[in-house]
């Protein structure tokens, strides 16, 4: 029996669960058609971020517009600037694009901290062809006047905000780093959010101790980072009831296998696309399928949820115990 | 005739809207100030805007203006509709084609922002020499004097040319209506077409060259056939005045604007009669109206075709009762009985009266005026009239000057002003960096779109590239303006930089009674005692409404950075009356909201609130009760100053120039060098602050710095007595210079603040690595300490140079001999420059392309290169752009011709002198080593010394040129422009003489003085004008090419990725006996990141691949060893990580992503297969020379 791995992520049908993750990939049209041929179920573009638009634009300002106007002999030293898209129109165009280039679901991504105005853009985004949107709440709790409190309403408004501006479905990308996630995450549910996306990974910095600066570094993701999401998709899944997606550590079939019984809607892959090639989507997709052959599952619905915290058979090992354990035969294994 | 819309441009925009739309090739160079026409005409094509017949004009680029015609000619005898766009060096490249189009009466319609032609010097502003020197080629010559008259007279030439079969030269004044912005009624495709009927292009076309009907155009003839031949195209000519009068009347039927070959204004009983062109004659109209409106009995003849010069049509147009004319020249001919407009109105009054066209010949006087764009003003013209109506009258005149030398100029009353008072006129300085052009243009739209007033910009611009200061004029009226001059008394006077009161008269042009706005950081109860004494004294004099206004605050507020230019645009709205307050605020948000709209909203929030915020921070000062009790205005320059800088130079810093006589100036161009030191332009908000405590000692910063603004020396602590208490030193590191003290000094004023420096500073303080030993901090406060500190580090004895090590720290203690130029703030040209004369300076001849390097190198009022202590510097030159190489090779002829001379001179004095000295002499006299030099110096005053007193010519002409026996070091300078492009030939010809020049290519990869357009130089996928999607094909190999000679020494460096390699190939170019050519990387504004960071992006253009450094030494064949060097190693960042720190390339990608993805790859691949073809050429050993042929 083939087993149904269809699966409903913020109200768009799609075949199966495994859809690449927001990555550079999309920028290239050539990739994203690679991408659909290996079956992917929907695009989730790469992100619109806050700071890149706000920075984008004064950089062009500063180092473009600046020099115009400002010597006898050049009225400007670049090309026409507004034949460029730079700041978010180029975000835009690349939305209507993909739009017209694909017959899947479109998940354009909006990336930032504060409740500024850019929230609008994700109108542009709408009317641009997005079927979908991520909001990607990427904050990093460093200032020492912000509650935590504060630091969730912060977000909680974010998502009211958009809610008021678009009218297709939106899910926010968190990161691990709340105090109580499952409170948070009714509140961004009472908020208006269609469903949530677990978790977002920070780049790290590093350190260049012969320069003594600081070096940014992209490391792309591994299993082991997978943990932890099935841990809080297993809390959360039973927690509320809007859809629950899963990124970062994503990279075989088992993997998959693993997000969805822990409640996953969907599953996130870039890491393993990065390195891989759009192709390797379609191979995670079919090991996921054979794996369900295999285990006699009639389809994703059956597996959704098994091993959350609602139906696993030791839902203390989730939230403690396996911790305690894990550190004593650790120390045991020293 | 139909109702036509309005739009507000300048003259260069009008122009190419109808050439663009009238042509189908558009064969271009860039050229100020007409580099703006194919911009825009490149720019529409981009954007897919086309011509009436509905085709995208193919814009193209090309080597030089030479090519450019050519390429045209050819066009437009394959059978397509041509245009191109010049001025001045590049309208006379191109006369050789002309003539040709002309005889071969080829339809042919070019547009030319009339410049100046160097001469003694360059100038980029605006008369008629240039198209003077075309008036024999057989064009026919159409001028205009406004942007209005422009764009009509533009479609009259594309029209009448095909009509004619005579090509036209279209032109009108460079920058007083290129650049000239005013709001005009625009010309519609349906006007264009009812001038340009289809079977006019039809005819053109059928004429074409084509081996379907195959013809033969180009012969040579014989004496038997050209005369004839010659003659035959007469009946062309005779037509060609009736066929432009034809083109003007139906031009009139649409647009009611008439226009004629000669346009006559002024009383109809005119007794005397001013005949000029081009926007000179505006002048004259108005001031001929004024005149009559008083009872004058006045007229101007406008001429507009000057060639073909139909003597009917201009004796028709003068009135009869005219007694004596004045034919104004904007040109000169030295040598000629008379300019040539004169010449031909003298000659065209005796032709009418023959033919008895006129009943008697009028008085004709004739005079120069407005040369270089000198201001032409309604004083002058009256001065002309008063001319006129004297007994005797000069018969030749110059008008606008001071000529105390041979007297002829004549003297006009500098007050006279006749504007009318319903004219708005408002002057704003400012600088180039504030944004207040860009804000005036702004305001110029606004009041042109929302109003019915006429409108007029203007901007003056200083030539300095940081720090720039500007004067923006306009002028908003109820009637037409024909005011073609600055502004000379304006009811609104902004100053948007406080400090600019401390250097130039801004109150000069402010009208009794006038509004004075202050952009200044103080506070309202501060603003009259911080007033300088002068300022105050002119505004209780003229009693001036004085308003000032914190922008800065309140562009830190609401987040717009250094910007004031929305903020100082509000004041202007909201206190000069010319709209409605809340009308003009209103106007100003629509326009923010369609300049940033698409940038998001924050960003349109952001500026609303500085507009709203600005109303609540401006200020009324009342004056009354006020006294004039400042602090009086700083000299100019310091009392220590030379007498010539005192006088002329002060003069020309300070706006004054105008007013120099003609005997302060030299006649042949000569001016001293050393000057630039004497102008403190305090550009820089924070200047870069050493601590020795934490300081490596490496001289990086030295090294960077393009303006030699910060410096090392080493002396013995003794010398430091008495220096001031906050001088810095600290005890040298090394053994060199054991027991002496290092110090490090910023000079304070003449620093950009580009904070190079502080990026390749290495030494990090270890607690607090964000401290290092070079930071940046405000200057205001430390200005005065190290101002001193400077002046005491300027007298510290310099390094002796024979005992400097030739790396890059040794090198950063010998004195530059180039400082403090106008480049850009952070220039990646000026540290290669200034190494150069640190290296080499004493005994060094540099040949300079025109370009940057040639602007801030020698554009008035104060120069760079300046002397060592003991006399000795660079002597610094520029011909022309395309003839560098040439010149500079003529400079290596003139001292190898001297050298030889003192050489012969020297041979039979051998037993006066000493034969071992003399042998010495002879044996030194091509040693370029720093020891050599020095030695052969001492040599050079001992054979002084040996013929001291000597009575008899042959050691007195030795003496004379004893000088000669030194080598001397010719350089030649330029960028890529000249290098890859326009002097390419010359520098390939000089290449092959195999002298002992040497080429320093400041290869900014792009077109940087006029504005950043393509040249062979520019990379691939690199966004710049005429590229605009990205440069499709690879950027050329100059070094490759050089290298196949085999006998020329290259070098490819960039000295932010490696400085020891950048001196070391100076140093061997220098020692090599034979050319070399160096290519240096330059970062430029053009490439559009912040400067900062140029060091920084050399080395990754050299990481990745992109710039792979080599030097290629044909003396290491005789070695044994391969003549390539690669000094990089293989390609280890990805290009990408390089390219996408600057917007040239990120521009292309938002263009276009997927091409932008190709072109990237390809750059990839190109840069990995560059490096592989260095590898395996390093790897060439070629056979040693035989022993005999060894010479290198």
């Amino acid at each position: 029996m083939t087993p149904d791995l269809s699966t409903t992520w913020l109200g768009l049908k799609l075949a199966h669960p495994i859809m690449p993750g927001a990555s550079p990939l999309v920028d290239d049209l050539e990739a994203v058609a690679a991408l659909q041929a290996a079956g992917a179920p929907a695009i989730v573009m790469h992100s619109l971020f806050e700071e890149q638009i706000i920075r984008e634009y004064e950089e062009s300002e500063r180092n473009m517009d600046a020099h115009s106007d400002t010597y006898v002999e050049a009225r400007s030293y670049f090309p026409r600037r507004d034949l460029f898209p730079f700041g978010p129109e180029g975000y835009v165009d690349h939305v209507r694009r993909l739009r017209k280039a694909i017959d899947i679901p479109l998940i354009a991504s909006l990336n930032g901290a504060s409740r500024g105005s850019w929230l609008d853009f994700g109108r542009a985004l709408q009317d641009a062809g997005a079927n979908a949107l991520e909001l990607n709440v990427y904050d990093l709790a460093a200032d020492g006047t912000e509650t935590s409190e504060s630091i969730e309403d912060r977000v909680v408004q974010m998502v009211e905000s958009l809610r008021r501006v678009v009218k297709i479905p939106f899910a926010v990308k968190l990161s691990p780093f709340y105090t109580s996630l499952v409170n948070f995450a009714r509140q961004l549910e009472a908020a208006g959010a269609d469903g949530l996306v677990i978790f977002n990974r920070f780049y790290q910095p590093d350190i260049d101790v012969e320069a003594l600066e600081v070096a940014p570094t992209l490391r792309l993701s591994d299993s082991t980072e997978l943990p932890l999401r099935l841990r809080w998709l297993a809390i959360l899944y039973p927690a509320v009831k809007i859809p629950i997606a899963v990124t970062g550590g994503v990279h075989d079939p088992v993997d998959a296998v693993k997000s969805v019984m822990c409640g996953a809607s969907a599953v996130q892959v870039v890491s393993a696309l990065l390195k891989h090639g759009p192709q390797r989507l379609g191979e995670i997709v079919t090991g996921f399928r054979e794996w369900l052959e295999e285990h006699d599952y009639k389809g994703v619905a059956q597996m959704k949820g098994s091993m959350s915290l609602l139906r696993c058979p030791d839902p203390k090992a989730v939230e403690r115990s396996n911790y305690a354990h894990l550190l004593q035969t650790w120390r045991q294994g020293r | 005739m139909v109702q036509h819309r309005t739009i507000t441009v300048d003259g260069n925009e009008a122009v190419a809207s109808v050439a663009h739309r009238l042509s189908e090739v558009i064969a271009i160079y860039p050229i100020t100030p007409s580099s703006t026409m194919g911009e825009l005409a490149d720019e529409w094509s981009t954007m897919g805007r086309r011509n009436i017949w509905g085709a995208l004009p193919d814009v193209i680029e090309m080597q030089s203006e030479g090519g450019a015609v050519a390429a045209a000619h050819g066009a437009v005898q394959a059978g397509a509709l041509a245009t191109t766009f010049t001025a001045s060096q590049g309208l006379l490249l191109m006369i050789p084609t002309m003539y040709k189009l002309a005889g071969e009466l080829a339809p042919f319609c070019m547009h030319v922002a009339a410049r100046t032609v160097a001469t003694h010097a360059l100038s980029i502003f605006g008369d008629h020499s240039d198209v003077m020197a075309c008036r024999q080629t057989g064009f026919a010559m159409l001028a205009s004097g406004s942007p209005q008259e422009a764009q009509d007279l533009a479609l009259v030439a594309h029209a009448a040319t095909l009509r004619s079969r005579i090509p036209f030269l279209h032109f009108f004044d460079g920058f007083r209506t290129s650049h000239e912005i005013r709001k005009i009624e625009a010309l519609e495709d349906d006007d264009l077409r009812a001038l340009v009927p289809d079977d006019l292009v039809k005819s053109h076309r059928d004429r074409a060259l084509t081996p379907d009907a195959p013809t033969l155009r180009g012969t040579a003839q014989n004496p038997d056939a050209f005369f004839q031949a010659r003659e035959a195209c007469n009946l062309y000519y005779d037509r060609c005045a009736g066929i432009v009068k034809s083109e003007m009347e139906s031009l009139a039927l649409r647009t009611g604007r008439r226009y004629s070959l000669f346009d006559y204004a002024g009383a109809p009983d005119a007794e005397r009669v001013i005949v000029l062109m081009g926007s000179g004659a505006e002048v004259a109209h108005e001031t001929v109206d004024w005149m009559n409106a008083r009872g004058g009995k006045t007229g101007v003849l406008k001429v507009r075709l000057y060639r073909p010069f139909s003597v009917a049509d201009f004796a028709k147009a003068l009135p009869a009762s005219v007694k004596s004319l004045a034919v104004l020249d904007r040109t000169k001919e030295p040598g000629a009985p008379g300019e040539p407009l004169r010449m031909d109105v003298e000659s065209a009054l005796r032709q009418a009266k023959d033919e008895g066209l006129i009943a008697r010949e009028p008085r004709v006087i004739g005079g120069r005026y407005g040369l270089s764009g000198k201001e032409f003003t309604p004083a002058m013209v009256k001065a002309v009239f008063e001319e006129l109506a004297a007994t005797r009258p000069r018969r030749q005149f110059t008008i606008g000057i001071a000529d105390d030398v041979t007297r002829l100029s004549l003297p006009f009353d500098r007050e006279f002003d006749i504007e009318p008072p319903e004219v708005n006129r408002a002057v704003f300085y400012g600088l180039g960096s504030d944004g207040t052009v860009g804000a005036n243009k702004n305001s110029i739209a606004i009041i042109g779109e929302k109003t019915s007033l006429c409108a007029q910009g203007y901007f003056v611009y200083d030539s300095k590239k940081s720090g720039a200061v500007t004067i923006s004029h306009l002028r908003f009226g109820p009637r037409d303006i024909r005011s073609s001059y600055l502004i000379r008394s304006a009811g609104f006077v902004a100053c948007h930089q406080a400090f600019l009161l401390e250097k130039l008269d801004v109150l000069e042009s402010a009208a009794p009674g006038a509004t004075f706005l202050l952009n200044a950081p103080w506070g309202a109860d501060e603003a009259w005692e911080s007033l300088p004494l002068e300022v105050q004294q002119q505004v209780l004099a003229k009693n001036l409404r004085f308003w000032i206004i914190d922008a800065w605050k309140v562009a830190n507020e609401t987040g717009m950075g250094s910007r004031v230019n929305t903020i100082m645009q509000t004041c202007f709205f909201a206190i000069s009356g010319v709209l409605p307050r809340d009308e003009a605020i209103a106007a100003i948000k629509e326009s923010i909201r369609e300049t940033y709209g698409k940038k998001g909203e924050a960003v349109v929030a952001k500026n609303f609130e500085a507009v709203d915020r600005t109303l609540a921070n401006l200020f009324e000062i009342s004056t009354k009760g006020r006294a004039a009790a400042g602090v009086p205005r700083p000299a100019a320059v310091s009392p220590a100053a030379p007498d010539f800088v005192k006088r002329v130079t002060a003069a020309l810093m300070q706006g004054r120039g105008d007013q120099l006589p003609v005997s302060a100036f030299p006649p042949d161009g000569t001016w001293p060098t050393g000057t630039a030191r004497w102008e403190k332009r305090n550009v820089a908000q924070e200047i870069p602050v050493w601590d020795p405590a934490i300081c490596l000692q490496c001289n990086k910063c030295v090294f960077v710095c393009p303006h030699a603004a910060i410096r090392a020396k080493v002396v013995e602590p003794a010398a430091l007595k008495g220096a001031p208490v906050t001088m810095k030193s600290v005890p040298y590191k090394q053994t060199e210079y054991a027991g002496r003290e290092y110090v490090l000094q910023v000079a304070p004023e003449d620093c950009t603040g580009c904070v190079l420096c502080v990026e390749v500073c290495p030494a990090r303080d270890k607690e607090n690595p964000r401290h290092k030993s070079i930071d940046m901090a405000p200057q205001a406060p430390i200005r005065d300490a190290e101002r001193a500190n400077w002046d005491f580090f300027l007298k510290l004895p310099e390094a002796p140079r024979e005992e400097v090590r030739p790396d890059p720290k040794g090198t950063q203690f010998l004195e530059p001999l180039f400082e403090f130029s106008g480049a850009c703030a952070g220039c990646g040209e000026t540290p290669y420059i200034k190494l150069l004369t640190q290296l080499f300076g004493d005994r060094l001849l540099i040949a300079n392309a025109t370009g940057c390097s040639s602007i801030y190198g020698g554009n008035l009022p104060t120069t760079p290169y300046t002397t060592n202590r003991d006399g000795r510097g660079p002597a610094w030159m520029n011909s022309l752009f395309e003839d560098n190489a040439e010149f500079g090779l003529g400079f290596r002829l003139a001292a190898d011709a001297r050298k030889r001379l003192a050489l012969d001179l020297m041979a039979p004095l051998a037993g006066r002198i000493g034969e071992t000295l003399a042998g010495e002499l002879a044996g030194g006299a091509s040693e370029s080593s720093e020891a050599a030099i020095a030695a052969q110096r001492r040599r050079v005053e001992a054979l002084r010394a040996k013929l001291s007193g000597a009575g008899d010519p042959a050691a007195l002409r030795l003496l004379d040129i004893a000088d000669a026996l030194v080598r001397k070091s010719v350089w030649i300078v330029g960028g890529d422009g000249w290098a890859y492009d326009i002097g390419f030939g010359g520098v390939d010809h000089v290449f092959s003489t195999g002298r002992d020049v040497k080429l320093l290519v400041l290869d900014t990869e792009v077109y940087s003085n006029t504005g950043g357009q393509q040249s062979k130089a520019t990379p691939l996928a690199a966004s710049a004008k005429f590229a605009t999607a990205g440069k499709e094909t690879p950027k050329k190999d100059l070094g490759l090419m050089a290298m196949s000679y085999g006998n020329i020494y290259v070098a490819r460096i960039a000295f932010g990725a490696s400085d020891r390699q950048t001196v070391q190939a100076f140093l061997e170019a220098e020692a090599y006996p034979g050319p070399a050519l160096i290519i240096a990387y330059s970062h430029c504004i053009a490439h559009g990141y912040d400067m900062a960071h140029g060091a920084k992006q050399q080395k990754l253009a050299v990481d990745s691949g992109i710039w792979p450094l080599y030097r290629y030494d044909p003396r290491r064949t005789a070695a044994g060893e391969p003549p390539l060097k690669l000094d990089s190693p293989p390609p280890k960042v990805r290009p990408d990580e390089y390219l996408r720190n600057e917007a040239r390339f990120r521009m292309s990608e938002k263009l276009d992503p997927a091409r932008y993805r190709r072109l990237i790859k390809a750059a990839e691949r190109a840069a990995a297969d560059r490096y592989e073809l260095y590898r395996q050429l390093a790897g060439v050993k070629l056979p040693k020379p035989p022993a005999e042929e060894k010479q290198q």
